[in-house]
């Protein structure tokens, strides 16, 4: 692995691209910027992709990569196939101006300096191809019209480019036209995808996912131990005892949320967080061992395989007979959820359109999908003071709010959760303008990209985020960076670890937890980490 | 294959077609091609070609509603909800488009990022915003005003434009505002392109082209108007014979004139190729003109079909030892 840059201060990044025409560089494939390839006996495992030895014997830096004969061919017929399917490929393909203004709006490209991460540039790497093989004038003016033929080597900077882009869509917010890199991006992975080029930490976590229910490979009994294990904590530090369901018929919610959370820190303390406000709500609901995953990282792949892995959310809701679903905190799960699960299995007939069994809100924004997110179910709760809550416990934390991207610019929520930070914290401030709301920054990890091997990738493409919370630390003393994305929990502390080592990281259910009154329980002195609350004083 | 290059050949391109121009339109035996002749083609090749790539981009489909969210949603009742940026109705759509179409709203949001000891710091930076507006707004003018050589009698509202337009009356002929806001933004964008170097990186030929030859139609316009008069008469004359299907060729329009019209000519025949083609994209792009209701009302995708989903059988049979012995229900003992 590469090392990692020294020490924050010393980042000093130059904007200035180098003179010369970018076809004309050597493809500089660094280590510390890539993730591994998956293996191929996992593509076979997940039945797709198995068509390919690629990556078998190979280095990734090394210049010639060992390619099927025919890969060529593979590659251009599905570009054809895709264009011929989505309208926003061929349209975006076609009608960039190379205006420049997402230049400067990609993280990676802030935090590397790196030309070629320009969204413009990893758009030009594909369209290049586009011009040189399928359109008319760059087949006959070819590199003046900025047009090249397919070759090992754009397609070597393809996978490596391709690699490097979140899919967070903050580029696409400043484009006159409304182009998506996060669009092109998934072409341009699903293409290659063909040729069984993709990488390890996405293809497993398909591969586990398809056979477990979730990407961390946690059977049924694993999946429930980790449950329960939090369930112990939720004891000792709440006084509450609780006993939650799975894979029960008849409940009248499902509950899903990214497996993430069931794991790892500090997603697990959002996930205490759930646990304990279902049970002072009296929920009726279920969690699913099979249906344990509520993020996609078939998505990161292809259409299909993000469709596979997102059908058996619905499919274990018929299972169960439950009403409606309830999803948590997660960011790319929700921008699937949003923008392509009804279309995938619609129409869903088979739930009712979700009311909250407490308030009696009808979601009505959510009737045909009938999955309602647990800020909205939540921003409800409180709006009709359902909610006992106590914010002085979470007194010692000085919060800002960090917009996962898909989230904000794939679903709209943003003023759900600040309604619910503002009701369970006292100290709550925004990051600057410009990296919040709809132009708000990914962590730098984001569409399967959480991998360690390309540490050095994450870190600088967490740079502007950090710097946004590094400036709001400075200046209030932040001391929490609050989201509602699992692989913000999982790369946003790495990265302020690095960048802003005094800052946490938590979900937003777990800052509600903790501010939640709940009936019969105990002394509060803890807070669902263990940490003794500051504000505590026993009753006189 | 650098800027020279790039630069160099569009420059060329230009120069070529005025050097052709300025020859043939000298020989009078010559002139019905480059006034007749020319002008027919390039307008047929840019309807045709123009309808061609609207049609070919509705042939495929909109499978997923995916417009990037730029507000807040519509959600709880409580609260607010952004019609424009996060739309839920079509009205919301248009509203968004037209802002888009007309006002550049994401072009405005533009801000340069730069680094400053160790930081990155954000500027306003409407400039381009600006300039883009300009540029696409006087075109717009100047081409409204050019239906006058189209229209016989000339409508009120032809005369009116040009009576704002040449307010800022200086000697005669009358100077027009656009003709001057034109020529700034298109070298404002064809210098930004040559001097800042992210934008000399990701420019290409087919960004510089269009430019120059917008400047060489800018130039000859001006050039005819103030220093090498033609006859107007005549030139109503034969856009008139144009205009009517029964084209004539007057005699003694000066060969500037021929100028203008082959660059004229040129843009219409290379617009469907090239990305000029924004113009029609625009409306087009998924990303923006689509309703943010996927939640509430299922889109659906022409060309979906059903994929195999790991059964929950299948799960079980794997498991379900496991799950007994850790109290999940099975559905088969």
């Amino acid at each position: 692995m590469a090392k990692n840059p020294k020490y924050y201060e010393s980042l000093n990044i130059d904007f200035k691209p180098p003179r010369g025409n970018w076809m004309d560089r050597p493809v500089n494939i660094k280590s510390g910027m890539y993730c591994y390839p998956a293996r191929p006996n996992v593509l076979e495992n997940v039945g797709m992709n198995d068509r390919s030895d690629w990556g078998k014997y190979w280095v990734i830096e090394d210049e010639d990569w060992e390619l099927p004969d025919d890969w060529k061919e593979r590659f251009l017929v599905k570009m054809r196939d895709m264009l011929d399917k989505y309208r926003t490929f061929k349209i975006y393909m076609d009608i960039c101006v190379r205006c420049g203004a997402c230049a400067d709006k990609c993280h990676y490209f802030l935090g590397s300096g790196d030309p070629m991460n320009m969204p413009v540039m990893r758009a030009e790497l594909l369209r290049s191809i586009y011009r040189g093989e399928f359109t008319k004038t760059g087949k006959m003016l070819g590199r003046l019209v900025g047009a090249r033929k397919l070759t090992k080597k754009a397609l070597r900077q393809l996978w490596y480019y391709m690699f490097q882009c979140s899919e967070c869509r903050r580029c696409s917010t400043f484009c006159p036209y409304g182009i998506d890199t996060a669009e092109i991006t998934i072409m341009g992975r699903e293409i290659m995808n063909e040729l069984g080029m993709n990488i390890a930490w996405i293809q497993e976590s398909v591969s586990k996912c398809i056979h477990t229910g979730n990407h961390l490979g946690l059977q049924p009994q694993a999946y429930k131990e980790c449950i329960d294990a939090m369930l112990y904590d939720i004891e000792d530090n709440v006084g509450i005892t609780i006993e939650p369901t799975f894979n029960r018929k008849g409940a009248e919610i499902l509950f899903v949320t990214p497996s993430g959370d069931v794991f790892a820190d500090p997603g697990i303390f959002t996930l205490a967080g759930y646990l304990m406000l279902f049970e002072h709500l009296g929920l009726d609901y279920t969690w699913s061992t099979y249906a344990s995953e509520g993020g996609d990282f078939g998505y990161f792949t292809a259409n299909e395989m993000a469709k596979r892995m997102n059908g058996k959310i619905y499919a274990e809701a018929k299972r169960l007979g439950v009403k409606w679903i309830l999803g948590g905190e997660c960011g790319h799960m929700w921008r699937v959820l949003n923008q392509y699960m009804t279309t995938w299995h619609g129409p869903i007939d088979f739930l009712e359109e979700p009311v909250s069994p407490i308030t009696g809100t009808k979601f009505e924004n959510a009737k045909a999908h009938k999955m309602v997110h647990i800020m909205e179910f939540t921003a409800d709760l409180i709006k009709n003071n359902k909610l006992k809550l106590d914010p002085s416990r979470n007194d010692h934390l000085k919060v800002t709010y960090h917009d996962s991207c898909n989230p904000a610019r794939g679903m709209g929520l943003l003023e759900e959760p600040r309604y619910v930070i503002k009701n369970v914290c006292n100290h709550f401030y925004e990051m600057p303008e410009n990296t919040i709301r709809e132009q708000t920054y990914c962590c730098g990890s984001g569409s399967g990209l959480n991998a360690s091997e390309n540490m050095e990738l994450r870190l600088r493409g967490g740079f502007p985020r950090q710097n946004a919370l590094r400036y709001v630390r400075d200046k209030y003393g932040v001391n929490m960076l609050a989201c509602i994305c699992a692989i913000d929990r999982a790369a946003l502390p790495t990265a302020a670890q690095y960048w802003n080592p005094d800052v946490g990281v938590t979900g937003i259910t777990e800052l509600v937890a903790n501010a939640l009154i709940m009936e019969g329980e105990g002394p509060r002195t803890h807070n669902i980490r263990g940490f003794e609350i500051a504000t505590w004083e026993p009753e006189p | 294959m650098g800027v020279k290059v790039s630069l160099g050949v569009s420059l060329g391109a230009v120069l070529a077609i005025v050097a052709v121009a300025l020859v043939g339109g000298g020989v009078s035996s010559l002139q019905p091609v480059f006034g007749i002749f020319v002008p027919y083609a390039a307008f047929v090749i840019f309807l045709v070609g123009f309808i061609y790539r609207v049609v070919d981009w509705g042939r495929s489909p909109v499978p997923y509603r995916i417009p990037t969210t730029c507000g807040q949603q519509k959600t709880l009742p409580w609260i607010k909800h952004d019609k424009i940026e996060c739309p839920s109705s079509t009205l919301g759509v248009i509203g968004r488009m037209i802002l888009e179409v007309f006002a550049f709203r994401s072009l405005f949001r533009h801000t340069k990022a730069e680094m400053s000891s160790g930081n990155i710091v954000y500027g306003a930076s409407k400039w381009i915003w600006l300039g883009a507006l300009v540029f696409h707004y006087s075109f717009l003018v100047i081409a409204v005003r050019h239906l006058r050589l189209f229209l016989e009698p000339v409508p009120f509202l032809i005369n009116g434009l040009d009576l704002v337009d040449g307010m800022f009356q200086v000697g005669a002929p009358t100077l027009y505002l656009t003709d001057l806001l034109l020529l700034g933004a298109v070298s404002y964008l064809l210098v930004r392109r040559l001097i800042v170097p992210k934008m000399r990186y990701i420019s290409l030929a087919n960004d510089y082209f269009p430019l120059l030859l917008i400047l060489g139609i800018g130039i000859s316009g001006v050039l005819m108007r103030f220093f090498i008069r033609v006859d107007i008469v005549s030139v109503k004359e034969l856009t008139m014979g144009l205009v009517t299907l029964h084209p004539v060729m007057p005699e003694g329009i000066g060969a500037i004139f021929f100028v203008h019209v082959a660059l004229v000519s040129t843009l219409f025949a290379y617009f469907p190729f090239s990305k000029l083609m924004h113009a029609g994209g625009v409306f087009l792009s998924p990303g923006r003109n689509l309703a943010n209701t996927n939640r509430a009302k299922m889109h659906v995708n022409p060309w979906e079909y059903p994929v195999e989903i790991h059964p929950y059988e299948v799960y079980e049979n794997e498991f379900r030892e496991k799950m007994k012995n850790a109290g999940i229900p099975v559905e088969r003992e």
